[in-house]
């Protein structure tokens, strides 16, 4: 048995009125890559901040014991300089500086005062190299793609001599060819020693890696998997993390009749808006029907949210070209307003980003894009807000307390809920979701797809946006396959599995 | 829903800090903080800084955006005013250049910033200079006197600037109890109407206790008030202006759409868009209002001193700021309230009177006015800190 590297014992966190850790147990070996599991909220990303120091020695009960000793972190610094460094969702670069200067921020290379930017390049190019990425250190970061970007996390951290790295849902804005890189990369690293920590969402990725799983749930640890001398599957594990069986990770759609075409999008071309000789959209066509829910399916970069943007009152990209029609007539949707009206909504993939007001309440988010249902001439009548928010925080079985409850304080699938009900209030015929179960948990998952179910039975349609295979196959009735800028399929749900739509996307790359 | 003295105090911090750095005053000039006269002089000298900042609040809830321009509008629109009384043209037709004037600016400096992109702080430190050079050339450089009295009147200038008492004077004023009374009356009523209808319409409200509380506070304090006005020559003129434009605001905040865009815009301008709010009007109307409210306050600067000179005005923008800010604006917009801004403004305005009591030197006020401004911040910023 290898030697054990990380231990940490019986960690307790309390916030005031949360016990966020209660007793969690993590043991990590030497050279091996362990997957910490568990569903928004359940605690992972709280111990891996008490385990970088983010919370200082003393303000959690229990012992972290690393290569044998017990440490006492006052500060990110000092796990640092024991070897551990965690990488971080959201990346922290700095996207006005070069590869380099972000590999080396607070940790430059050179003299006291003076960089010496020979010796930053220098070993900033030797660590890219490690991670595979040929790109120059000297290029700036805004230049470079999510994917690369998450690279370059990952060489900074070398660059500080990490012995026992963690990720952070690592894989959680990289496409399927990223992601699948990265994962071949953390192997790799395994095979030279390092032993990693990996919080992933995305359990396919960690059936792929992991060599054990700690799965938490409500802040204690619930088991630990060892993946070698196990069967372990993904259900296996959404077992340990919901607690019961999943029978169905896709809830019954009962037999919706289908009605007329709703929609139709046809030569839909779209620019970018800086660079307005690129192509971001390429003459794609697309139609929906009453009552059906449409996929589109494409990796990162697709232009899937693009198309779908432009759509929905031109609010993305230039010199947009091609023909809406909505119920059979042809619509020039100039700004969002206009497509509101036209009885289209827009559920964004980035709920923090551009959906919610997060310093606003519920209720407030809830009417925001339809003041007019809650108003009377400028003037807001504010028993009957109330009354709307609560309504759909019943229906759509918000969990808070109250609606005059900060958005920002939610979990991320009641954030979804609340940016569901905005559009919903709108009474919209076709919604746009797009991805709308990202970085959500597998229960809070199901309670969308039951949504988006009891949406299309009320004989609306829903065009759904996604890059999880699985969900596309599991929700749509008709699945549009998109990559770089063009669709490049159409499958109807019962001929369509996993390996058509990837090979009809590989097929269109070489087509090129 | 308990609520618990911590919340209480939170909420209320700046109002407890006016309390406490008004009784401080009041000990350390030996009394004559609170003296009569002095309470009158508080609200007739920053007449201007409640109107400034209550157009400043819009702005800054769009996003934290400032209007450096307002003092120099100030007197820019002052000066027009003066001038064409100077000329014996009607005080009505130049109180309406004045407004109108105001709101022309608001709209230039709202094109820019709206519909141009021009960050506001650039578009508006353009402003201050510009209008401040085109006050000069409006004054010729000198001070003009203004002798309407009905405008003076009006406008809360000159010697006589009190709603007269139309009982019959003593040593009190009753007109302005009872005005004082009345609004308590009125307060309490609505108080309790919100709170029967919304038990009427099933929605849970708050304890009946804390909302005793709070009305026998307020109406506590505002029968001293004005209590006080009466026991000198009662109600400022400036005082009903100040009244309009804070009621008018609290109601725009809170009960319009616009208000609602207005934190929004703030909170997240991106989805606001989305949400099919065209935040490019959100933007002008804060500053088209902000310009309209520069023109009341030049009018009511250059009313209180019966004159306009090229350098009035100046600084005016720093208390709407400050104001704002010390009433828990947020600097990154999407927060703040009325109620806040007036705690605010008197804030700074019992600091100003105070120091100026004790006698302590001009430049040394000013020094201790950046630490209150600085020292607010700093609060605010570690109590969101700890929420965290």
């Amino acid at each position: 048995m290898a030697k054990e590297l990380l231990k940490m014992d019986h960690i307790t966190k309390t916030f005031p009125g949360v016990k966020a850790l209660d007793n969690v147990n993590l043991s990590v070996e030497e050279g091996e890559i362990h997957a910490l599991v568990g569903e928004n909220g359940a605690g992972k990303s709280t111990l891996m901040n008490v385990l970088s120091g983010i919370y200082p020695y003393g303000t959690y009960e229990g012992d972290i014991i690393y290569n044998g000793e017990v440490c006492k972190f006052q500060k990110i610094k000092d796990s640092e300089e024991k070897g551990i460094v965690i990488i971080h969702q959201e990346l922290a670069l700095v996207p006005q500086m070069s590869i380099g200067e972000n590999m080396f921020l607070g940790n430059e290379r050179g003299k006291k005062n003076a960089i010496n930017w020979n010796e930053t390049y220098g070993e900033a190019d030797k660590y890219l190299k490690m991670v595979g990425l040929s790109e120059s250190s000297r290029v700036l970061i805004k230049d470079i793609g999510t994917g690369k970007q998450q690279l370059v996390e990952i060489a900074k951290a070398l660059a500080k001599h990490a012995k026992l790295l963690i990720l952070d849902e690592p894989t959680s804005s990289l496409n399927e060819t990223d992601s699948r890189a990265l994962l071949d990369l953390m192997l790799e690293f395994k095979k030279q020693g390092m032993t990693m920590i990996i919080i992933s969402h995305k359990l396919n990725e960690v059936v792929y890696v992991a060599d054990k799983i700690t799965v938490i749930r409500d802040g204690s640890t619930v088991e630990t998997l060892d993946c070698h001398t196990m069967e372990i599957n993904e259900d296996r594990i959404i077992r340990g993390m919901v607690g019961r069986e999943l029978t169905n990770r896709f809830p019954k759609r009962e037999a919706v009749e289908k009605g007329d075409i709703n929609m139709e999008v046809k030569d839909w071309t779209v620019y970018h808006p800086l660079y307005t000789e690129r192509k971001v959209v390429d003459g794609v066509n697309l139609n929906v029907r009453k009552g059906e829910v449409v996929g589109i399916y494409g990796l990162m970069g697709a232009g899937r949210t693009e198309l779908a943007m432009s759509i929905f009152g031109k609010s993305y990209g230039s010199g947009i070209t091609g023909t809406l029609k909505i119920n059979g007539k042809e619509m020039d949707l100039k700004n969002p307003r206009a497509a509101i009206d036209a009885k289209l909504a827009y559920v964004t993939e980035d709920r923090k980003g551009n959906g919610l007001v997060l310093t606003n309440t519920i209720k407030v988010n809830t009417s925001l894009a339809n003041m007019e249902g809650v108003s009377e001439k400028g003037i807001i009548d504010s028993d009957k807000e109330y009354q709307v928010a609560v309504e759909y925080k019943n229906k759509l079985e918000t969990k808070t307390p109250t609606v005059e409850q900060n958005v920002g304080n939610l979990s991320g699938g009641n954030q979804q809920k609340v940016l569901l009900a905005k559009w919903m209030f709108t009474d919209p015929d076709i919604l746009i979701l797009d991805e709308p179960t990202r970085g959500i948990d597998v229960g809070a998952k199901y309670e969308i797809y039951c949504i988006i179910n009891d949406l299309v039975k009320a004989g609306k349609s829903v065009i759904m946006i996604s890059s999880e295979l699985p969900e596309v196959l599991g929700m749509s009735d008709r699945i549009y396959i998109m990559n770089e800028g063009k669709f490049v399929g159409e499958l109807d749900a019962s001929e369509a599995s996993q390996e058509l739509i990837m090979s009809s996307i590989l097929q269109s790359g070489r087509g090129e | 829903m308990s609520i618990s003295i911590k919340d209480v105090l939170k909420k209320y911090t700046m109002v407890l800090a006016l309390i406490v750095i008004l009784i401080f005053f009041h000990i350390m000039t030996g009394g004559k903080m609170l003296l009569p006269q002095n309470i009158n002089n508080l609200i007739s000298q920053n007449a201007y800084v409640f109107v400034l900042a209550a157009g400043m609040l819009l702005c800054i809830l769009t996003g934290g955006n400032i209007d450096l321009a307002c003092g120099s509008v100030v007197c820019f629109v002052g000066g027009i005013g003066a001038v064409m009384m100077d000329k014996d043209i009607s005080w009505v037709l130049a109180v309406l250049v004045m407004l109108i004037g105001g709101i022309l600016v608001g709209a230039w400096q709202g094109f820019w910033i709206a519909y141009v992109k021009v960050p506001p702080f650039i578009a508006t430190l353009a402003g201050m200079y510009a209008f401040r050079g085109l006050s000069n050339v409006v004054l010729q450089g000198y001070a003009v006197g203004i002798d309407d009295t009905v405008f003076l009147n009006v406008f809360g200038g000159g010697a006589d600037c009190y709603i007269p008492d139309f009982f019959g004077g003593g040593s009190i004023n009753m007109t302005c109890v009872l005005a004082g009374v009345l609004i308590v009356v009125i307060y309490a009523a609505m108080v309790f109407k919100k709170r029967m209808d919304a038990k009427k319409a099933g929605y849970s409200v708050g304890p009946l206790s804390a909302d005793l509380v709070r009305t026998v506070v307020i109406a506590a304090a505002v029968i001293w008030f004005f209590f006080k006005l009466a026991q000198y020559k009662g109600i400022p003129t400036s005082l009903i202006w100040i009244g309009v434009v804070l009621l008018a605001y609290a109601y725009i905040t809170s009960n319009t759409t616009m208000g609602r865009y207005l934190y929004a815009v703030g909170g997240n301008e991106k989805a606001t868009n989305l949400s099919g709010i065209d935040s490019r009007k959100v933007y002008f109307f804060a500053y088209v209002n902000m310009g309209l409210m520069s023109g009341l306050g030049g009018i009511l600067t250059v009313s209180r001193a019966t004159q306009a000179q090229p350098t009035f005005g100046q600084g005016y923008e720093m208390d709407a700021i400050a104001a704002c800010f010390i009433g828990g604006a947020s600097a990154y917009g999407g927060e703040g309230n009325v109620f806040g801004i007036v705690i605010g403004a008197l804030l700074m305005g019992v600091i100003n009177m105070g120091m100026s009591i004790m006698g302590v030197e001009a430049n040394y006020q000013k020094v201790v006015k950046g630490i209150v401004v600085l020292l607010a911040i700093v609060f605010d910023v570690l109590s969101n800190k700890k929420k965290k």
